[in-house]
């Protein structure tokens, strides 16, 4: 089971490290991980997407709940929610091929953020299955890097972490 | 008042009601030294090793409820700190440890010892802090105190670098604390608190279950009535004795892997298991899936981690142990919730069938001593009053099956960790909170060996103690297991070359002596309790092929026990190998 946890964190060194060990010393795993801080400079809030049995999403919900650190901290997919993850790909092209990434990307509602003779390099946003599925699109091959955020997301509706 | 680091440090342990830390000095903290030379609120014991100032604040903490206090320099004074930390730390004792560090400029530089004591003590302690500026001293003090004394208790470490002690800001120490982000659950939830009182009322077979959590919290008063009441059997786990009393009619012994015939069988054939501040731990349960099988759960914790941790449970109820039962015995004085009388009498007549079984009996012998029997002695002659700390392996069980502790914090001993050493310093740290109660260290050969330089400390300090050396020559626990499991290769079990205990003792300032007969056991404890202000070192030589027993293998369930000379002692299930 996939579960996505965001979590207000206070802005202090040390409390992503503590996040993270908590991670390693307890064996659980993380699929990805995204930190910046908030509206609020005192907090940072981070987006942190794991997977596991139901037993253990909840002790790791308890685990971080534990944490002196950790402020407010929610299960988004307890509930209806939105996720959007930011990739950047660098793909090869030549003549012959740039007609269909550009095709490709508008497809994917991407952007294409810099072009160099031999290569372009497409931005786009979505759920990170929709990312993968544009990874997969991409002609064999014409990958040369990809750089994924990772997720954020927030609940639908009113629903917030307001402290 | 401007006041320096060091001296801002010093006020607000004495704010904090702090009248006595265990440390050792070092370059990173001599400025903080140097403000404790300049008081005498705040005394200092100085030990022999790092290990023992954590080892000593714990048994000073565990005694008295109060937080121990540690003082240590950087680099290696807080790596030697550690297994006391984490120590503390697996037991849930309220402490806090101040550790020098290399000023601000140097840190991350890899200067003189250096360590990155925050990062090497995360896992190991409630919480920790860095104090970068003077202005933050006082402020992060008061946070320390208040997180490891409050919730589930825990070590809580202060970094200081050198400079801070140095640099001055005006001193003022905060009268409140506030965390937005912690905030223990005291009050247990009053639906849940009633379905839990519901389920002991329809139960047939119940039985209590209670830990560490019901000492820590002070509830011995409230578990007393609740269980006496109800009239319900309850066994306690090695952490937990004491605050149930062991001559109490309803206990049925301690439980787990070496815990008496009759609480294993009760736990394994309950329908109902009342789980008191106790976090089903491993040495609790053996094997998961062949655990209580018949059980209802009712957890009550205020770690709502520990919840459903490792079985499910039906009814949680987050809060202190101490505030659910008072209100559980709030809802019984308007309420019968006793069980139907009937089932309670038919449950009580099969534990009494069990007890029976007399699963602590062992073989007396006239030649050789047991060390059971040295423990029993100790009771006798201690009338079961003494404060008793214990290292870690068979002389710890045989402590906790046959000392009988009847108060809670009587019992003091590693039990989460298990670490080898504690004993002697914890002695140490009981006298001082405790400086009219006996004291009696209970040790083996090998735990001793250890943390021996503590003699030295409390000779400085006149903290008389009583050590039980329970001398076998093995490493009794890996000796037991070497025998049961690997066919009698007995690895690195061995320990040649001991010292003459009687003339450490002695050159340590303290008396020593040798017991060799079953017949002089109870005459050498008497003598020794009689000298109050000396420490007593008792070498007893016992019997090196004693094992302990009852003793659940791992792997094997609870109905699944060994007793002593009544069971071929079986090999492991295989898929019990590998879990300890």
């Amino acid at each position: 089971m996939k579960a996505t946890l965001t979590i207000l964190l206070e802005n202090e060194a040390g409390a992503l490290s503590r996040v993270a060990g908590l991670f390693s010393a307890r064996g659980y795993n993380i699929e990805s991980l995204c930190v910046a801080p908030t509206e609020d400079p005192t907090m940072s809030r981070m987006t942190l997407v794991t997977s596991g049995g139901e037993q253990v999403i909840e002790q790791i919900v308890k685990q971080l709940n534990k944490l002196i650190d950790v402020v407010k901290l929610q299960e988004l997919t307890d509930g209806l929610h939105v996720e959007r993850e930011l990739m950047l790909v660098k793909v090869i092209t030549d003549e012959s091929l740039r007609g269909e990434l550009l095709r490709l990307a508008q497809i994917f509602r991407g952007n294409i953020v810099d072009v160099a003779s031999d290569c372009y390099t497409i931005e786009i946003t979505g759920s990170s299955d929709k990312l993968t599925a544009f990874l997969e699109a991409l002609p064999q091959g014409s990958i040369l890097e990809v750089a994924r955020s990772g997720e954020v997301g927030l609940a639908r509706g009113s629903r917030s972490l307001k402290l | 008042m401007e006041l320096n680091g060091a001296e801002i440090l010093v006020q607000s342990l004495k704010q904090e009601n702090v009248d006595i830390v265990f440390g050792y000095p070092g370059g990173a903290v001599l400025n903080i030294y140097d403000a404790i030379y300049a008081q005498n609120y705040v005394n200092h014991i100085l030990v022999r090793h790092e290990q023992a100032a954590s080892h000593a604040a714990d048994g000073y903490a565990r005694t008295s409820g109060k937080p121990g206090v540690v003082l240590v320099t950087s680099g290696p004074g807080l790596t030697n700190a550690v297994t006391g930390i984490a120590t503390a730390f697996m037991d849930s004792i309220p402490m806090v440890v101040f550790s020098g560090q290399v000023a601000t400029q140097f840190i991350g530089n890899d200067a003189f010892q250096e360590v990155d004591s925050v990062g090497i003590t995360r896992p190991c302690v409630k919480h920790n802090f860095l104090v970068k500026d003077v202005k933050d001293l006082a402020e992060t003090i008061k946070r320390a105190f208040h997180i490891a004394t409050t919730g589930r208790p825990g070590p809580v470490l202060i970094d200081l670098p050198k400079d801070v002690t140095v640099a001055t800001t005006e001193f003022k120490y905060p009268q409140k604390v506030d965390i937005r982000s912690y905030n223990p659950t005291i009050k247990g939830h009053s639906g849940q608190i009633k379905r839990a009182l519901k389920m002991i009322k329809q139960s047939k077979r119940p039985i209590v279950y209670s830990g560490g959590g019901a000492v820590i919290d002070n509830a011995s008063k409230e578990l007393r009535e609740f269980v006496s009441k109800l009239n319900l059997p309850i066994t306690q786990t090695l952490m937990g004795l004491g605050a149930f009393p062991a001559s109490g009619e309803q206990f049925v012994g301690m439980l787990g892997m070496h815990g008496t015939y009759e609480s294993n069988m009760a736990m394994h054939d309950s329908d109902l298991i009342i789980a008191i501040g106790a976090r089903f731990d491993d040495r609790i349960t053996g094997k998961l899936d062949k655990f209580a099988p018949y059980a209802k759960v009712v957890h009550i914790d205020i770690d709502p981690s520990s919840i459903a941790k490792n079985i499910p449970v039906d009814i949680p109820i987050v809060g202190s142990v101490t505030d659910v039962l008072t209100e559980f015995l709030g809802l019984m004085a308007k309420n019968d919730y006793s069980p139907n009388p009937t089932d309670l009498e038919n449950w009580w007549n099969q534990i009494n069938q069990w007890r029976a079984v007399d699963s602590l009996a062992y073989k007396k012998d006239d030649s050789i001593i047991k060390p059971q029997y040295v423990i029993e002695m100790l009771h006798k002659v201690t009338e079961g009053k003494a404060i008793v700390t214990s290292d870690v392996g068979q002389h710890q069980m045989w402590a906790a099956q046959y000392y009988h502790f009847d108060q809670p914090r009587q019992w003091i001993n590693s039990g989460g960790l298990g670490t080898m050493g504690f004993g002697l310093p914890a002695a140490m740290g009981a006298k001082l909170a405790s400086p009219e109660s006996d004291v009696a260290c209970i040790t083996g050969e090998g735990s001793i060996q250890m943390m021996l330089q503590e003699l030295s400390t409390m000779l400085q300090y006149q903290t008389p103690v009583k050590v039980v050396n329970l001398n076998n020559r093995y490493l009794g626990m890996v000796r037991q297991w070497q025998e049961f499991f690997f066919e009698n290769r007995y690895s690195m079990s061995y320990m040649d070359a001991l010292p003459d205990f009687v003339k450490l003792a002695e050159s340590y300032g303290h008396v020593g002596m040798q017991i060799e007969k079953p017949a002089d056991v109870e005459g050498a404890l008497i003598e020794a309790f009689k000298m109050k202000d000396r420490t007593v070192f008792m070498d007893f030589l016992t019997d090196q092929k004693e094992n302990v027993f009852p003793m659940i293998a791992s792997g094997a369930a609870h109905n699944e026990m060994l007793l002593a000379g009544r069971d071929e002692m079986k090999s492991t299930h295989d898929d019990g190998m590998s879990l300890v």
